[in-house]
């Protein structure tokens, strides 16, 4: 889920009316200071972390000077949360507490509509006193019922005073919350104050990452939850998912210690890939990134799946797998994986299952176009069992004595760039495209008649030898999927006059991008 | 009989002229399901493997009652996820009862608003992020199998219902219990999300008026209640018939986050060892390792005398 730091959630909740302490957001301790004199000189300081219970962790700071401020926000600055070192903190005036309250919305799966808990006890801890917290269904469409929420007010705490206003402040979180799509709005303490008013002090908020393409002013990078800063490898791996949608495609870097024996992870489908990472744990390895192609991806999608796993450093080897019994057919799962294998001349063991629809088919493709790599690539199919599976896999890369992956520049052919090459532009996604080359001096009638196969319609082969396109651009843009399958069969059959160049933005840009030194 | 779908229904493929409405209307046509009508808006007219396009789920429906004898039952949705609400809702408004929605990234409150949306018109759906259901020998609704042969191939007719939360996995749990002999009344895919239309307790329940299926399936997994809601079925008696279940999402536990508010309504739930612990405590047979199941399976069929 998205998440939405505290002082994103407060002002977005403040555009609806509801009052947040006084305050700002800093990146340095001058800036603090600065922050803490317009307060007055006396302030509370607040790390902008995704966690709970920032406290006791250290991460809040009373202060009664701007010079406290700078040296007390110095230290929180250092701070890091888990993976996650502290780039922000929150000033804010002190709040004259009279009461706390404890008011959060979350999807109810039970119910299929959002629920609204609320506990006139609030602050840390109120997850462990939940008979002090109400439940109160939320209408998607309408909101909350106001008569009910004032009923329950009417026989709180509150000072009946501030009740109006503590309503009010309920109903524009709930209003929030739907307008801003989110899973979860929490607002721990929403408070009352000596003076009469009514503050929220806090706000967690995640937005729905199916969402967040609708909520563009919500600034939102990558809709997400990793528990660490995107890496390079993220990023480049989100930008692919975003442009292509046959399928979808999840990359998320896993934490590796050193000595661990690390290990590429590629799955499909999120039950199967689940049980398939289950399988190689238990067999010794760890798996340096969690990756998911499935739902029917393109082989362009799981070729780019494939590179961004293969720059990741130190793996020892390349393991896929997913449910076994897929519905897709699976031979454009192996056109994708064989055609980065090859281009980068994978010399470490890669065993993936390809189970499912077309298993045979998909089996032969990987393994008859991956032959002459010096790394063993094997496929398995439906009643292989991913515990086989990655037995064989430690037996491989024992063999293999820990020689380890170093990610490398891909290997493209000679006659890329040249002006006797015909090439056009190919399409794979918004936004995404590459082109395709052929050799036409190169072309044999064996090649023609593999391009004509799986290709069919793009290109015309004269007698006299000429190659020419068949199609409009428009329409022959759209054969990535084609072409990709006959570049793979080209390559089995000893020919390899034609290649489709999918450029991975950020990957292909700087051949050394990698995730070294990023903190997971 | 089986649950939810069979050769009978009649089922309407809205985003009928796309890349997956096609292939899967196709599988379906191949397996034996009674597929009426499509709809593509500004597509009347056309026809995809030989069925009828409309432009709209109405039109859809009025000639479902003119020419084919009958109401559509259920509304299949290939349609990209921004636009699966108001095609959930066209065919609601339509009065077709069932609607399964097969896109995945369909936004969560949109999914809250189809529900909505079906309960004011007592009509239910399935997904969404779902591959759907099928009853072997009979007919599919969705993409499970992919194609109709490979469908025939993996699935046999037989007298245990499956019920899982991941796609792949429905698949798998149905090859699998046929290797070993067991046949299926149903494949239900509830979906991968976290609001669904049908979910896994309301499914056992079908499953138990469903004289044809005798023993019940799950494939869970952590997050949400739906495992522990069809625990308290079973405590309540309202489910009977033996269950044999897998939870998946065991080594996931650390690495994944539960909200703070949902520590809070849930207690132990969504868990892991919450989850097992429910449907342990309840009398359902967990088994630790996916592999297990289908031996389980026989063993549970062979306890209750419903080994056929």
């Amino acid at each position: 889920m998205a998440r939405l730091h505290e002082h994103q959630g407060k002002s977005l909740l403040a555009g609806l009316g509801v009052t947040i302490p006084r305050g700002r957001v800093v990146g340095t301790p001058d800036d603090a200071a600065n922050a803490c004199a317009e307060l007055g000189g006396a302030a509370v300081l607040k790390i902008q972390a995704w966690t709970t219970g920032r406290k006791s962790l250290g991460g809040v700071a009373f202060v009664d000077s701007p010079e406290q401020a700078r040296d007390e926000s110095a230290r929180l600055l250092n701070m890091r949360v888990g993976a996650f070192p502290v780039t922000a903190v929150l000033v804010e005036e002190r709040v004259p507490i009279a009461d706390e309250l404890f008011v959060s919305l979350s999807i109810d799966d039970a119910a299929r509509a959002p629920i609204l808990l609320l506990s006139f006890a609030g602050g840390t801890g109120v997850e462990d006193r939940a008979a002090e917290v109400h439940r109160l269904p939320i209408d998607v469409n309408t909101g909350i019922s106001r008569g009910g929420l004032d009923r329950l007010l009417a026989d709180s705490p509150i000072d009946p005073a501030r009740r109006c206003a503590v309503a009010d402040a309920i109903e524009s979180a709930v209003r929030l919350a739907r307008d801003a799509e989110a899973r979860s709005l929490e607002i721990n303490p929403l408070v009352t104050t000596d003076d009469g008013r009514v503050i929220a002090a806090d706000c967690r908020m995640t937005i729905d990452d199916y969402a967040v393409f609708r909520h563009p002013e919500l600034g939102i990078e990558i809709a997400r939850e990793l528990d660490h800063p995107p890496t390079a490898l993220e990023r480049i791996a989100y930008a692919v998912e975003q442009a292509d949608h046959r399928g979808t495609f999840y990359f998320a870097r896993l934490p590796v210690e050193p000595g661990d024996l690390a290990v590429g992870f590629h799955g499909a489908g999120g039950g199967g890939s689940m049980m398939s990472m289950d399988a190689l744990t238990q067999t010794g390895f760890t798996p340096a990134n969690f990756t998911d192609t499935s739902g029917n991806p393109s082989a362009a999608k799981v070729y780019a799946a494939a590179r961004i796993i293969l720059a990741q450093e130190n793996i020892l080897g390349y393991f896929g797998s997913g449910s076994g019994v897929a519905s897709q057919e699976q031979y454009h799962s192996a056109y994708g994986l064989a055609k980065a294998f090859l281009e980068l001349n994978l010399n470490i063991p890669a065993l993936v299952r390809l189970g499912g629809n077309s298993e045979d088919r998909a089996v032969d493709i990987l393994e008859d176009a991956c032959r002459d790599l010096p790394g063993a690539v094997e496929g398995y199919k439906k009643d292989h069992t991913p515990s086989f599976i990655a037995s064989r896999f430690r037996s491989l890369v024992e063999s293999a004595a820990g020689a380890m992956w170093i990610p490398r520049a891909r290997r493209i052919p000679q006659y890329v760039g040249e002006s006797s090459a015909l090439s056009f532009t190919v399409r794979f996604g918004a936004g995404w495209e590459g082109a395709c080359w052929i050799d036409p001096a190169a072309v044999t009638p064996r090649a023609a008649e593999i391009i004509s196969a799986h290709a069919p319609g793009v290109f015309e082969f004269s007698s006299t030898g000429a190659v020419t396109l068949a199609e409009s651009l428009e329409t022959a843009s759209t054969k990535d999927t084609e072409l990709i399958a006959a570049e793979v069969e080209l390559a089995r059959a000893g020919v390899p006059v034609l290649f489709v160049d999918i450029p991975i933005p950020g990957l292909d840009d700087a051949p050394a991008a990698s995730d070294a030194g990023a903190s997971l | 009989m089986a649950i939810i779908i069979d050769e009978t229904k009649r089922v309407c493929v809205q985003g009928v002229t796309g890349r997956e409405g096609r292939a899967r209307t196709r599988l379906m046509i191949d397996f034996g399901t009674n597929v009426v009508a499509g709809v593509t808006p500004g597509k009347s007219g056309e026809q995809v493997h030989g069925v009828p396009v409309f432009d709209t789920v109405a039109d859809a429906a009025a000639h479902s009652e003119q020419h084919v004898g009958g109401p559509i039952d259920i509304s299949v949705i290939f349609v990209p996820a921004p636009l699966v609400q108001a095609a959930a809702f066209e065919a609601l408004d339509a009065g077709v009862k069932l609607v399964v929605l097969v896109p995945d990234r369909v936004p969560v409150w949109d999914a809250m608003r189809i529900a909505g949306h079906a309960r004011g018109r007592d009509a239910a759906f399935i997904g969404p992020n779902t591959l759907g259901v099928l009853s072997p020998g009979r007919a599919v609704v969705g993409m499970i199998g992919g194609r109709a042969e490979s469908a025939r191939a993996w699935f046999r007719r037989g007298n245990v219902g499956v019920i899982s939360r991941s796609g792949g996995m429905t698949s798998s749990c149905g090859y699998y219990l046929g290797q070993a002999g067991v046949g299926l009344s149903t494949l239900v895919h509830v979906g991968g999300d976290s609001v669904l239309g049908l979910r896994i307790p309301d499914v056992a329940l079908l499953f138990e008026n469903d004289p044809q299926t005798e023993a019940i399936v799950v494939f869970g997994e952590i997050g949400g209640s739906q495992e522990e809601d069809l625990a308290e079925l079973v405590l309540e008696g309202r489910v009977t018939k033996p269950i044999v279940a897998y939870v998946g999402g065991k080594a996931a536990r650390e690495g994944t986050r539960f909200s703070h508010a949902g520590a809070i309504i849930e207690g132990n739930r969504g868990t892991h060892a919450g989850k097992v612990r429910a449907l342990r405590n309840a009398g359902v047979t967990v088994v630790d390792s996916f592999g297990d199941l289908p031996a389980a399976t026989v063993h549970t069929l062979i306890k209750a005398g419903a080994v056929r």
